[in-house]
């Protein structure tokens, strides 16, 4: 099944991709001289490094009778090797070299993806090359700062890559999925502001004077040993388009000064989302949760990323519940709450995204 | 560049037809479902022969960025069997069958360097790559050779989108291209793309593999249908199939062969993949090898042709002034 937006007075309920953008293909360290193949807006590339340490992307498919090239092996410099007939491939996917020829067919080449490495990921652009600006990389700074440390994980989500956005954009589902950890009913209690720059949507959410729930309450144990009492919560979520969301989180001893801008009472973290469509119907989810405190502590590091990695198994769950939910009730709409207007932003610069790429079908 | 090669036919109108140069028409159409072309792309279009649909392969010169409108330019040729002659006939409103943009000569973008030679109607596959890199702002520089200026077309826009990086050379002005020294200007991070005569692009191989390049960074695209010396009737006997056909100068051996019934192996029909080889068993004339499928090496051995591109021509050496007087005879073993 194909997923076609439109545009319509309905919600799509799940969109396609757009093409041109940045998608992380992986982490830099699952690229590496054997090949691997990952499927990547619904085409299998094969992923590796040239003996200089280049991440190379190529098609994963031989121009011959496409074979997948990520069961070949890489040589010499920046080339890959066909497993099936020998056709050896250099990093801009131009056949070097056909075994049982003098000559090389000048067509022979297989496409071969811009790739950027940043923020501990390589990154691919799938659509027009000529646009593949690698300005345009979201940011992800926290990853690779001195100021924060942390690690993550990545999430095979069986379901379209809007929804986990959706998923990311309102976090009063955290109250319901997630009560064991972080969720409270101040979640969705608290007042939240929305705002939209350009290819940004931001959604801060302050929850004031209240119980820490335990994920939280650990943490500031953390920093500050034997902590008791009220804090003050705050959730920042910062969308980038197309699938990116940074959410700045933390909670501070109550009434010190955070929202304020006073963060010293306080433990603060940065949860690190990007989504890479793998097909219409399911997603790569990269993520990894940063914090600003107790940096050298590789304990620190390991019990967060366990931990999130554990919260976010709920949300997984719950993802792929709702997908099998919505295909096998294609005929019901999507209805929209107030809570919705960060996920609804997105949709919307997804779409005019997607307008821009020829790809948002007009209204049936 | 993830070129997909899907043949998609569609209907095109005919917008425009107008003179660009000497013998060549520029010819604007308007197809039903568009695509964008990227650089380097072409669309195969059925022209009529005879009342009979052949198809035939253009470069997009250029499209809008929604592909709704795509330009082709066509040379009138005055040995083709009548494609060229259809085409320069065609009139606004008229409708054609082409297929969406198809892709065999992509251009990478990230190159450090890039020369782009267009050898006279083979501008026809760079301007569009040149109009790409210069919008990139790659560092880049479009060489156009021609005969004679007013038999290049395009010259003026060139000149003035490209500025300096324009380079022309006109064989009748003394200014013809040294390919050594344009070759000498490459380094391992050039990329060199080119399309025009077989004689240019052989030379330029040459010298590219002489000068121990990369052949990979050299990248051309052939349309089969030039040689080193011009087109000559000959006659083609096949004694597996008991034929012998005359192959007249407009039309290729495989063609012929097929007129005349044979069943015969090909895939690209323009010299690449080595599909449609024959084995030569024996010769009156010489072989004129227009494929880029064998090494200088096996087509100096003369044993094998590839019979989509590859013709006979009179003269044992090819060269003009020793050209025999009857037409070339050639018998071959088919696959």
């Amino acid at each position: 099944m194909t997923v076609v937006a439109t545009t319509s007075s309905t919600t799509n309920k799940v969109l396609p991709h757009p093409l041109n953008a940045w998608y992380v293909a992986g982490w830099d360290h699952e690229v590496t001289r054997k090949p691997m193949s990952r499927r990547i807006a619904n085409r299998p590339v094969a992923l590796y490094r040239t003996e200089d340490g280049k991440a190379v992307a190529l098609a994963d498919a031989c121009w011959h009778r496409l074979a997948p090239l990520s069961m070949g092996k890489t040589m010499e410099k920046d080339t890959i090797q066909c497993p099936y007939h020998g056709i050896v491939y250099n990093s801009a996917g131009r056949c070097v070299s056909m075994p049982a020829q003098e000559t090389i067919n000048p067509s022979a080449t297989v496409p071969s993806f811009p790739v950027v490495e940043r923020y501990r990921y390589v990154w691919i652009w799938m659509g027009d090359p000529t646009l593949a600006d690698p300005d345009l990389v979201p940011d992800m700074h926290q990853m690779t700062s001195d100021e924060w440390a942390g690690d993550g994980l990545t999430i095979h989500a069986a379901c379209n890559f809007q929804l986990v956005l959706d998923n990311l954009m309102d976090l009063t589902h955290e109250e319901f999925v997630h009560s064991s950890t972080i969720g409270q009913e101040e979640l969705s209690e608290s007042d939240f502001v929305t705002v939209r720059e350009g290819n940004k949507v931001t959604v801060t959410r302050w929850m004031h004077n209240i119980d820490a729930p335990p994920f939280w309450l650990k943490n500031m144990r953390d920093k500050f040993p034997g902590f008791e009492g009220k804090v003050d919560r705050w959730q920042i979520i910062n969308f980038e388009a197309p699938s990116t969301i940074s959410i700045d989180v933390g909670v501070a001893k109550a009434g010190t000064g955070a929202p304020e801008g006073d963060r010293s009472q306080g433990v603060n973290g940065f949860v690190m989302n990007t989504i890479t469509p793998e097909t219409d119907r399911s997603s790569h989810y990269f993520w990894a949760f940063m914090r600003n405190y107790a940096l050298d502590s590789q304990l620190i590091t390991t019990q967060l990323r366990d931990g999130v990695h554990g919260v976010f198994g709920e949300d997984e769950e719950m993802l792929m519940a709702q997908q099998a939910a919505i295909d096998a009730n294609p005929d019901y709409e999507f209805y929209n709450l107030n809570i919705d207007s960060g996920g609804m932003w997105v949709r919307r610069i997804l779409e005019s995204m997607l307008a821009a790429e020829g790809r948002l079908a007009a209204s049936a | 560049m993830a070129a997909t090669n899907i043949e998609t036919w569609q209907s095109a109108t005919v917008e425009q037809v107008v003179p660009v140069a000497d013998g060549i028409a520029r010819i604007v159409l308007e197809p039903s479902l568009p695509l964008k072309a990227e650089p380097g792309s072409h669309v195969d279009l059925m022209v009529e022969i005879d009342g009979e649909p052949v198809k035939r392969s253009y470069s997009v010169v250029e499209s809008n960025h929604d592909g709704t409108r795509l330009v082709i330019s066509v040379m009138k040729a005055p040995l083709s069997r009548g494609g060229s002659t259809f085409m320069h006939g065609l009139v606004p409103g008229q409708r054609l069958e082409i297929t969406q943009p198809l892709q065999n000569f992509p251009l990478r973008v990230g190159a450090r360097r890039y020369i782009l030679l267009a050898g006279g109607i083979g501008i026809t596959a760079i301007a569009n790559m040149a109009a790409v890199l210069k919008r990139l702002k790659a560092d880049y520089t479009l060489v156009y050779v021609g005969r004679s200026r007013s038999a290049m077309a395009y010259l003026a826009e060139l000149s003035e989108l490209h500025g300096e990086r324009l380079e022309v050379h006109v064989d009748d002005e003394g200014s013809s291209l040294s390919v050594p020294a344009l070759v000498g200007r490459a380094d391992a991070d050039t990329e060199l793309y080119m399309c025009g005569p077989i004689r240019l692009m052989d030379a330029v191989r040459r010298t590219w593999v002489e000068c121990e390049l990369d052949l990979p960074n050299l990248r051309y695209e052939t349309f089969g249908n030039s040689g080193w010396y011009d087109p000559e009737e000959f006659i083609v006997r096949v004694p597996k199939f008991d034929l012998e056909v005359t192959v007249p100068q407009g039309r290729s051996m495989l063609e012929a062969l097929e007129d005349a019934g044979a069943e015969m192996m090909f895939d690209c029909r323009k010299g690449e993949c080595g599909l449609c080889e024959v084995r030569i068993t024996e010769l009156s004339g010489a072989i004129d090898h227009r494929d880029v499928f064998y090494s200088e090496r096996q087509q100096r051995l003369g044993t094998k042709m590839n019979c989509c591109v590859s013709r006979a021509v009179t003269s044992p050496t090819g060269s003009r002034s020793d050209a025999g007087a009857g037409p070339a005879v050639i018998t071959i073993e088919p696959n």
